[in-house]
């Protein structure tokens, strides 16, 4: 399942040096290194991702412009922001197997929690600075008492059940943001940001910049919450879960605390990037409670592959940016000058996605992360794969 | 009395359509476990070619609305066949990537709807009579209410005709019964998988041409949003229960009208917690089988 995971029990540091004149020396020293390269070039890549608005990279057809530009800018926090929301997701499915179409709520929750909190204080006459931290903390009190309500009434059923409740939850979620009661969500036309109480620095456009080191932090958190999870005994648990319920449960242990656990950290990471989503666009609009909202991060951690952490943040950031230059060719002259058969579908960035979607999952099961794997063990099959079939 | 009697019919009336999409997931779901998302698109796709021939035929008349229904169906059996041939036999028993691929096909078909026919709802003709309103003990009740019950009692009658009277019913039955001793006893179910799909998806067209009617236009997304009404439908009734379906069609349907008149319109959340309700009292659903 996870490339990292045989790795991550070995004591790195505590292996005895009379043990290293084994035979076996040399493929435990290069166990032994690996996690510490793994680290070392996760702390450079977040190092590079950190320097990106101080230099003027082009990537032509990637990026609309130069890294250091807005607009790129803002392109790539809202990438990296999808990319924790996928991280989170897909800690749910591929960690504990929980299918939910729920997970837009809670992203939902963040979102529009914020919005409406820093609405409801702005009344009050308290420091800005305060109130700012203090919606930020009631967004998250909230975020932990609806993922605790929902995750403990739709883990009482499994399965395609539970993947309904949780698409009936968000459903009701999305229908009540659509009602707009009381004036508070905005309804149709969405969530406007009330910049009075929030720092100066996280405002306009001039300020692009810190919004994408806010997001970057924000996915690096994640990541790290998501690591910390994987690794605990909890994980340990809501993985085996996965792979077998019933004998989980014959060992003596309890798959529904930690299904509700894993449920609800990932609920609230996902309030957490939905947070940073409403500082980043200055508003919600309610497409993003929507149950298609959901499926889209399904297919992003399925494109990415579902049994790697970081096929969740590469998936959110190809979906994105492919998302976006697909909406840019789509206007372009070249597809305009095609024919109707082949520019209706051309111009329909969705219509791609999807068709791109159903490839992988027929012919690519591993995901985007999958293939360095099967390029080196020429397996058809992804290792996860098989056992997911056997017990069908 | 005669509020009440309105509301029931129409409630009728809208559950004729949930049931119409439902009775295609359910017998899909339950003779192969696929949850299949594609079927919002059938009924789409069926929507948008029958009111295509039926208007270029004979626009708003009786003719054009059957020409539209006959098309309709033909091609939501066709679509849904050939779904299932091309794409989820190759998924055979890998049933979270069977429903992963309708995932994507409702996504892709979505957007290619959007792209031939525009985001807008396009707004249909209907014959004079189902525009009309009938008086009865005080109500006045729109026609088109009848023509969706009776197709949906039409749709039900036949399907479970096919079911009970003929030899691929009884291999349907069987199958969702127990399909492991059915392959068992030499009998290829797959052969029936392209069945049940073509059936689903037949009434799934139906239902689309008949909700251009009740809604009074077609749009890309006609398919979605009746969906996530049909899931809810299927997962009350019971999971591969048509008899489930049937009357939990009904039920959510008559609820939501209820709802929307005496609760300020909040029919969609009643159903919701009616789901939420059934599914935490009795998980299986109101007829399903025994997980």
């Amino acid at each position: 399942m996870n490339p990292q995971r045989t790795d991550a029990g070995a004591p790195a540091h505590e292996v005895d040096p009379v043990d290293r004149a084994d035979a076996g020396e040399r493929s435990a020293v290069a166990s032994a290194r690996r996690p510490f390269l793994l680290i070392g070039g996760g702390i450079a890549l977040v190092v590079v991702l950190a320097i990106l608005p101080l230099l003027a990279i082009d990537l032509p057809g990637v990026l609309p412009g130069p890294t250091y530009t807005p607009g790129t800018l803002q392109l790539l926090a809202y990438a990296m922001l999808i990319a924790a929301l996928a991280l989170s997701y897909r800690m749910m499915f591929g960690l504990a197997g929980l299918l939910s179409f729920g997970h837009a709520l809670f992203f939902a929750a963040g979102a529009y929690g914020l919005g409406m909190t820093l609405d409801a204080f702005a009344p009050v006459s308290w420091p800005s600075e305060l109130i700012f931290v203090g919606s930020i903390a009631v967004t998250l009190v909230l975020g932990i008492v609806l993922a605790a309500t929902v995750g403990s009434l739709a883990l009482r059923v499994t399965g395609i059940s539970f993947a309904m409740v949780t698409l009936a939850f968000a459903q009701a979620g999305s229908v009540l943001i659509r009602r707009n009661p009381g004036g508070t969500t905005g309804g149709d036309e969405g969530l406007s940001l009330d910049i009075d109480h929030v720092p100066d620095a996280l405002v306009g456009v001039v300020n692009t910049r810190n919004l994408y080191w806010l997001a970057l932090g924000v996915l690096v958190f994640v990541y790290l919450v998501v690591l910390w999870v994987e690794r605990s005994r909890a994980g340990r648990v809501a993985e085996a879960v996965r792979e077998n319920e019933l004998r989980v449960r014959v060992i003596g242990l309890r798959p529904y605390t930690v299904k509700l656990l894993v449920f609800i950290v990932a609920s609230v990471l996902a309030a957490i990037a939905g947070m940073g989503y409403l500082l980043l666009q200055s508003g919600a609009s309610p497409r993003i409670a929507t149950a298609d909202f959901t499926l889209t991060l399904l297919v992003i951690v399925v494109l990415g592959g579902v049994g790697y952490r970081w096929g969740a943040i590469v998936g959110g950031i190809v979906y994105t940016l492919l998302d976006q230059r697909l909406t840019a060719l789509a206007g372009s002259d070249l597809i305009a000058g095609l024919p109707a058969v082949l520019r209706v579908p051309l111009s329909e960035p969705l219509f791609i996605l999807g068709t791109l979607f159903i490839l992988v999952v027929l012919f690519l099961p591993g995901g985007i992360a999958g293939i360095p794997q099967r390029m080196s063990t020429g397996r058809k099959q992804h290792p996860a794969e098989t056992e997911e079939a056997a017990d069908a | 009395m005669s509020t009440l009697l309105l509301l029931i019919i129409t409630g009728l009336g809208l559950g004729a359509l949930y049931f119409l999409v439902a009775s295609g997931l359910s017998l899909i779901y339950g003779l192969m476990g696929v949850l299949n998302f594609a079927h919002g698109s059938f009924l789409t796709i069926s929507a948008f070619l029958g009111w295509e021939v039926g208007r270029r035929v004979s626009d708003g008349t009786w003719a054009g609305l059957a020409i539209s229904a006959v098309v309709g169906m033909l091609v939501g059996a066709v679509v849904a066949a050939a779904t299932e041939y091309l794409l989820i036999r190759r998924l055979y028993e890998r049933h979270i990537e069977q429903a992963l691929v309708t995932v994507g096909l409702a996504l892709a078909s979505v957007a290619l709807f959007e792209g031939i026919w525009g985001t807008d709802p396009i707004y249909t003709q209907k014959p004079e009579w189902l525009g009309q309103t009938t008086e009865i003990l005080g109500a006045k009740i729109p026609n088109d209410r009848f023509l969706l019950i009776a197709c949906a009692a039409l749709v039900l009658g036949g399907i479970v005709l096919f079911l009970q009277r003929t030899r691929y019913g009884l291999i349907i039955r069987a199958g969702v019964e127990n399909r492991s001793m059915v392959t068992a006893l030499g009998i290829d179910v797959r052969r029936s998988f392209t069945i049940v799909f073509a059936i689903g998806g037949a009434a799934a067209g139906l239902g689309g041409v008949l909700a251009s009617v009740y809604y009074g236009y077609v749009s890309a997304h006609l398919g979605s949003v009746l969906l996530i009404f049909a899931f809810i439908v299927t997962v009350i009734g019971g999971l591969g229960s048509l008899t489930g379906a049937a009357i939990a069609s009904v039920l959510v349907a008559v609820l939501q009208q209820f709802a929307n008149y005496y609760l300020g319109g909040t029919g969609d959340l009643v159903v919701v917690i009616a789901l939420a309700a059934v599914l935490l009292v009795r998980p299986r659903g109101l007829m399903g089988k025994v997980a």
